[in-house]
């Protein structure tokens, strides 16, 4: 399983120009808010054309400008968690998740709806809609619906920008159990540090529509070669609590803040 | 109540719930297109659709006479091959409602497509929906409130249409002659008790309308 991106498009503010690619990992879009991490996704998943490039999945070319390859969102197979979750407010949790199945029979939509409800603690929650939720319950509704379809990729935008750190904590624990349960390759876009240094298998960062630096953490943190990765490797580990996560006894760094 | 007035009220009825379900059919594809859609020549396509909103009656009614009459450019293949002109028919009262109230659910339905978060129609996309399918599980539904308070609001001004109705359906007791036809010939003859009559029913049935129509536009908003 691999996700290969090359793209480039002109901006009001700069040019996006970035290659990067990643394998079964969680790859962390780190830097600045309007560094171009948001739209790469978006081009990823189809909701925004590149100028040139290529995009692959897989082997499976998504878009390619040389060859006019663009694939409609519906053809691309990733889940996409956006940053407001983008949940529909007029369905039930159950519809929400249900509609992910897409083009799944009835009876294996039903059966896949349950096991997610069970495996995003979400029972008992099936009838009530989204407006009626917390930002976790709404988090967990979010990836069920996003994973029902079994997308070959995950599409992260920001997903815990709004939430307070305790809950953000349980979700960066969902998120590396996720990450442990669906082995595809997963890119998640922050601008928070802490949040980069916990979960990253591999750091992309970005800064005016280009990469600074691309690694694994401990190589990006070591040495680091701009401003952002100075200050993602300026965030010690002095600087973070360790909160221990309950049930599931793991620790996570959270900033001070 | 005496039949010509019960006449009245039944064909204003039977008119505007024609005229509303024919905008519905119609408007609600219209305002998808005009709410959703980027190509040259939209705004004029806009423009055209609304343009019954500003004109007076009698300029619509002009123009369907021009349209439909036995002589008039669609008229009167219509009449050359049935012998029979949609003209001094209820019909005609139907085509003018139509015309003069297909604006306002077009601008409202447009408006309600338009409040639909980009996002969730993305979402939909990205988990393997079609355009179509979006509109009728995700856009439709969100903008219902807006699509019922434009079809409300389209009936109660297609109950009202004087104009455009007199100048093509004629107000031909027993045949064509609406509430309002009705109120009008009612005053100008001088009779008092039928004009009350008529103006407090019509009054009563339009302030309703309105008001369910502001009800639903206060939820959506």
């Amino acid at each position: 399983m691999s996700l290969t991106v090359r793209v480039k498009k002109a901006l009001d503010a700069f040019t996006l120009d970035v290659e990067w690619s990643i394998n079964n990992e969680l790859a962390v879009l780190f830097g600045c808010s309007g560094a171009g991490k948001s739209i790469t996704l978006q081009m990823i998943a189809g909701l925004l054309k590149p100028d040139e490039g290529a995009i692959r999945l897989n082997g499976r070319t998504l878009f390619d400008s040389g060859c006019r390859v663009d694939l409609a969102p519906q053809e691309r197979s990733f889940g996409y968690v956006f940053q407001d979750l983008a949940l529909f407010p007029h369905m039930t949790v159950r519809e929400n998740i249900l509609y992910g199945a897409h083009g799944m029979h009835k009876d294996m939509r039903e059966q896949r709806a349950s096991e997610m409800i069970l495996r995003f603690r979400l029972s008992g929650l099936e009838r009530k809609l989204p407006n009626r939720m917390s930002g976790g319950q709404k988090q967990r509704v979010a990836f069920a619906r996003a994973l029902i379809g079994q997308p070959k990729a995950l599409l992260l935008d920001e997903p815990f920008s709004a939430l307070d750190n305790p809950l953000r904590l349980e979700m960066q624990n969902l998120l590396k159990q996720v990450c442990r349960e669906f082995p595809v390759p997963v890119v998640l876009v922050t601008h928070d540090l802490p949040e980069a240094r916990a979960l990253a298998d591999k750091l992309i960062i970005y800064a005016d529509g280009k990469i600074m630096q691309a690694g694994t953490p401990g190589h990006v943190l070591s040495s680091p070669a701009g401003p952002e990765a100075e200050l993602l490797a300026g965030a010690r580990d002095r600087d973070l609590i360790h909160v221990v996560c309950h049930p599931c006894n793991c620790s996570l760094p959270i900033a001070q803040s | 109540m005496d039949t010509s007035l019960l006449f009245s009220l039944r064909l204003s009825l039977q008119v505007a719930s024609v005229a509303t379900g024919l905008i519905v059919a119609i408007g609600v594809p219209v305002a998808y297109v005009l709410a959703r859609r980027s190509f040259r020549g939209k705004e004029i396509l806009d423009m055209l659709f609304t343009l019954p909103l500003v004109l007076p009656p009698t300029v619509i009614g002009y123009y369907l006479i021009v349209l439909l009459g036995r002589n008039g450019l669609v008229g009167r293949y219509v009449y050359g091959w049935t012998g029979w002109s949609v003209m001094f028919t209820w019909y005609a009262a139907v085509i003018a409602s139509f015309v003069v109230a297909l604006p306002l659910l077009i601008k409202t339905t447009r408006a309600a497509f338009e409040s639909v978060d980009e996002n969730l129609i993305r979402a939909s996309y990205t988990l393997g929906h079609s355009e179509y399918r979006t509109a009728f599980k995700v856009i439709l539904p969100l903008a219902k409130k807006g699509i019922v308070a434009g079809a409300v609001l389209s009936f109660a001004r297609a109950m009202g249409e004087f104009g455009a109705t007199l100048m093509i359906s004629g107000n031909i007791p027993g045949k064509t002659d609406t509430m309002p036809l009705a109120i009008y010939s009612a005053a100008s003859s001088g009779d008092r008790m039928q004009a009350n009559t008529l103006v407090l029913l019509f009054t009563l049935i339009s302030g309703s309308f309105l008001y369910m129509a502001n009800k639903l536009n206060k939820r959506i908003l």
